[in-house]
């Protein structure tokens, strides 16, 4: 390719445009001087140490996946930089590695998280939930006394020694009851016996796993209870609540007798639909996406959530536009004098943290001590963010400020750009200003920004901080079974629906923001078709 | 030439980032066990991080003792409690965290708590510390430290603690006060803050057994519920007005600290702000607007062991054995200001009129219910006191408060 272009070049006594003289240079570097030789090699020897520390670390921990992947990724790396080729490779590499790690991977693991139950009740494994259950279980012996203790070993079978009530000592293994035996004493407490050795603390600590699991019965009667301990220094007489088989993969309650299946619900769950929480997470297939949308409290609500968020996000967009566009053209006049100075102003609202400026609106409008009520209107009370209609228009009013000058730099940029010989023209063809702007150079000023009014169409849509920050999507609705407000959008909808109160359904939600993501793309593939078509008309 | 090394130097940079971003999301996980092969016992703990600085004597002194390292991890306060959950399963977790009480339904609902047994410690601490750390039957938490609400009062303006709600609006009146009591409130209410009033009128939440809290016996919607409605309905937007849902936090304290008000409703946490501001602050007991004793909420603060820790047996005797100390409680309260649960270190921490204030009133505290069925409370509870103070029917609409709740819990 790049022959041919030298070859044009050679050939045609006309000047180079712009896109062969980049295509020279391209060429230029891929022939490759001695400095781009060493740089090329000093970075690429710095990305090939991160990778092999990197394949060390993931080595050590046994991530074989990850340490594929690392090196995989290091092996095109160099391959790609030291070929002589693959001029469009090296160029695209970089940004297909993060495209792959912060989009194709986020959307692949959010898609994978919607088809899963993962939520409050059900984040761990089921080996979890049982060993979860049965500690729970497990209740002190109703005024059962505190049982000194000595951890001792003998031959590695771990034993307890401990101090009776009565001040003497007994002796047990798992699955051995306790036994009274000599021992020595310190304080009051049987510290070493014979035949067996007494476990320093650092030794117990060591051998947390079998200290855990060490279990002496009381007596022959199970019924008696067993010791356990946590510490390592006092034991506890316990009985359990729960019996777990796990052959059958049951769970019996031993005071109501009730059995606990397992039903494939990710929790065991007893004949009439009790469940005994926690669960533990399976996959459960397109049920979070069917509950999205079928669900009779959320169906309701999601219906006049979806057209206020279309409402919203549409609102929003052409009012910061048309204020941005007017501003700049207002601006762009060069009979305006110190028009610098209004520009800067005009951009600070830009430059402050939306999140604050967005309090400090909510402080503005509150009903009865706000700046705008008490100062401006002379001590009205216009419920500015407690009315469901006022609300609405005053989040969009806050959004047009946080998004006004956005759209002015932008149009400010883009009036620049179309030649001032076209309105001339147009005016010599005894076009009225208004008409210059209609017919000539608001069409031109559509094609550079209709791509970023789209983006910002996506970005409103999903304006969770300014809903959040502001109205908090109140005032609530109260008719509505779930706690949704009249300015919420969807997404907050979707907040509220999966994380409200103690209940979080990462599942419910990563559903809803797949859904959310199809609506947006969607409509963004469906405008920018259009815009392509624009372009076309020009 | 110059394009090129740029875009070369680019493109390092780049891959640079991209390796250790693939790295670090694997390297996440090296940490514990890392430092598990260092040496044989080491307890991380997951501290709130304006705490890691009081907790570290302790730490150091514990590791001195026993050899046992423990490792702070100073945590954001809001984020702690997900983060416990989400972490545990995976093992990557802490051995023990900071919390509070009312996160238990949720820690044990989600498996990710060990029960403690305190033994005979137990009887040391404040009961309302036992009865919040306890969740169905069993102990989860080790308390350090109770918190809860009472009345702070501006002594210069009123000098002496008034013995009724009307009492109180009476005196402020008298001194020329038009707004003499504040209480945060906001859109969405704030029940937590209005609680002590609605117990005054013998309505709380849920009913109680030996297990603690009963969430299938809800008794938010009974009689006294009603007529808790009916009062704050006369004191809200259409009555007196003492109660305007306009004053959010930040509002009621500049009232206090400017002297419009003479009163405030709120916790420890703002007692620093009042006295940094030259008030001569008195704390007294909420004021009832019936006979009956206000009771607000305790919130219990204390630690919590992770159910999938590998040093269950060191990061159990750091908890129980150690940091149940009066020692340590007293370490705590010094870097929070709050009552310590431990008797005899609340005893100590007494002696400033303060913290004895707000002793006196947490004496009649009750702990906020951490049964997962409150969330379902809180969901509706504070839209519904709203919108009795701005002047809604109060007995339908804390009948459809009570009738909503009762449905989200089934």
């Amino acid at each position: 390719m790049t022959t041919n272009i030298d070859e044009d070049v050679a050939t045609d006594a006309v000047p180079p445009t712009k896109r062969q003289l980049r295509a020279a240079r391209m060429a230029e570097a891929a022939g490759a001087g001695v400095k781009v030789l060493v740089i090329k090699i000093v970075s690429l020897g710095i990305v090939d140490a991160i990778a092999v520390y990197a394949l060390v670390v993931l080595l050590s921990q046994q991530q074989w996946l990850f340490a594929a992947i690392v090196a995989a990724v290091a092996l095109i790396f160099n391959w790609i930089y030291f070929s002589r080729r693959r001029l469009p490779a090296k160029y695209l590499a970089p940004s297909i590695l993060f495209l792959a790690v912060f989009q194709i991977f986020t959307l692949l693991y959010t898609g994978y998280i919607a088809m899963t139950n993962y939520g409050t009740g059900h984040v761990g494994s089921e080996e979890q939930a049982v060993s979860s259950l049965m500690s729970s279980a497990l209740e002190r012996v109703e005024d059962s006394p505190t049982y000194p203790l000595t951890v001792v070993d003998r031959l590695g079978q771990l034993g307890m020694l401990v101090t009776d009530p009565e001040g003497d000592a007994q002796l047990g293994t798992t699955g051995t009851p306790l036994q009274e035996v000599q021992a020595t004493f310190e304080d009051g407490k049987a510290v070493a016996t014979d035949g067996y050795t007494t476990l320093t603390f650092a030794e117990v600590i060591a051998r947390t796993d079998e200290i855990v699991e060490l279990v002496v019965p009381a007596s022959d009667d199970p019924n008696d209870g067993a010791l356990r301990t946590t510490d390592g220094s006092n034991a506890y007489l316990y009985t359990s609540a729960l019996e777990y088989d796990e052959a059958a993969g049951t769970m019996t309650d031993l005071r109501s007798g009730t059995v606990y299946s397992d039903i494939g619900t990710g929790a065991f769950t007893s004949a009439d639909g009790e469940e005994l929480l926690p669960g533990w997470q399976i996959f459960i297939g397109l049920d979070n996406f069917v509950l999205a949308l079928t669900e009779e409290s959320i169906r309701g609500p999601l219906l006049y959530v979806t057209i206020w968020t279309f409402v919203f996000a549409i609102v929003s967009v052409g009012s910061t536009f048309f204020l941005g566009l007017f501003l700049a053209i207002v601006f762009n006049d060069a009979r305006m004098r110190g028009r610098k100075w209004y520009r800067a102003g005009l951009i600070l609202p830009y430059a402050f943290p939306a999140f604050l400026s967005i309090l400090i609106w909510a402080g503005l409008m509150n009903e009865s001590f706000g700046f705008i009520n008490q100062v401006l209107l002379g001590g009205a009370s216009i419920p500015w963010l407690t009315d469901p209609l006022l609300a609405k228009v005053s989040v969009l009013i806050v959004n047009l400020w946080l998004g006004f000058p956005y759209m002015f730099l932008v149009c400010t940029g883009a009036l620049q750009a179309i030649p001032d010989e076209l309105s001339e023209a147009a005016t010599v063809d005894g076009a009225r200003p208004w008409a210059i702007f209609r017919l000539i150079k608001l069409p031109l000023l559509l094609v550079t920004v209709t791509p970023l009014l789209i983006a910002s169409f996506a970005f409103n849509f999903n304006n969770f901080l300014l809903i959040y920050a502001l109205t908090n999507g109140g005032p609530r609705d109260p008719n509505a079974t779930i706690p949704v407000g009249f300015t919420d959008i969807l997404i907050s909808m979707v907040y509220k629906v999966a994380f409200t109160g103690q209940n979080r359904d990462y599942g419910l939600g990563a559903a809803f923001s797949i859904l959310i993501f199809i609506v947006v793309a969607v409509i963004a593939i469906v405008l920018f078709r259009r815009t392509k078509a624009l372009e076309e008309l020009n | 030439m110059k394009v090129n090394k740029k875009s070369a130097a680019a493109a390092g940079a780049l891959i640079t980032v991209g390796m250790l971003a693939l790295a670090g999301c694997a390297g996440g996980g090296a940490t514990p066990s890392e430092s598990e092969e260092a040496s044989a016992g080491a307890v991380t703990v997951w501290v709130d991080a304006e705490r890691v600085d009081a907790l570290q004597g302790a730490a150091d002194a514990y590791t001195e003792e026993t050899g046992v390292e423990v490792e702070l991890v100073g945590k954001d306060n809001a984020t702690i409690k997900d983060d416990f959950i989400q972490q545990v399963p995976t093992g990557r977790g802490p051995d023990i965290t900071m919390g509070a009480h009312d996160w238990l339904g949720e820690l044990s609902t989600n498996g990710v708590v060990a029960p403690l047994e305190l033994g005979d410690s137990a009887s040391g601490y404040l009961d309302v510390a036992i009865t919040a750390s306890t969740y169905d039957g069993t102990v989860y938490m080790l308390p350090y430290a109770v918190e809860n609400i009472a009345v702070l009062r501006n002594a210069d303006i009123i000098p002496e603690a008034s013995t009724s709600f009307d009492d109180m609006i009476a005196k402020g009146l008298a001194a020329g006060l038009t707004q003499p009591f504040v209480v945060e409130q906001g859109a969405e209410g704030n029940p937590y803050h209005l609680y002590p009033f609605q117990t005054a009128f013998d309505a709380p939440v849920f009913g109680s057994d030996d297990n603690g809290y009963n969430a299938e016996d809800l008794q938010l919607g009974s009689a006294g519920g009603e007529q808790f409605a009916a009062w704050l309905s006369s004191q809200g937007k259409n009555g007196t007005a003492v109660f305007n849902t306009d004053i959010d936090g930040a509002i009621a304290k500049e009232n206090f600290l400017n002297g419009t008000s003479a009163f405030w409703l709120t916790g420890p946490w703002n007692v620093g702000s009042a006295v940094d501001a030259g008030i001569n602050v008195a704390i007294d007991p909420v004021p009832s607007p019936t006979g009956e004793v206000a009771q607000p909420f305790a919130g219990v603060k204390g630690f919590f062991l992770s159910s999938e820790s590998e040093n269950a047996v060191a990061a159990t005797d750091f908890l129980v054995n150690y940091l149940g100390t009066e020692e340590v409680q007293l370490e705590l309260f010094e870097a929070g200001n709050i009552l310590p649960a431990l008797k005899s270190a609340a005893d100590t921490a007494s002696s400033d009129p303060i913290i004895e204030g707000f002793a006196t009133v947490g004496a009649d505290a009750v702990p906020m219910p951490a049964i997962p069925a409150m969330g379902s409370v809180w969901e509706y509870w504070g839209i519904a006191q709203a919108e009795v103070i701005n002047g809604a029917d109060p007995t339908t609409t804390w009948q459809k408060l009570a009738a909503d709740v009762q449905a989200a819990i089934e």
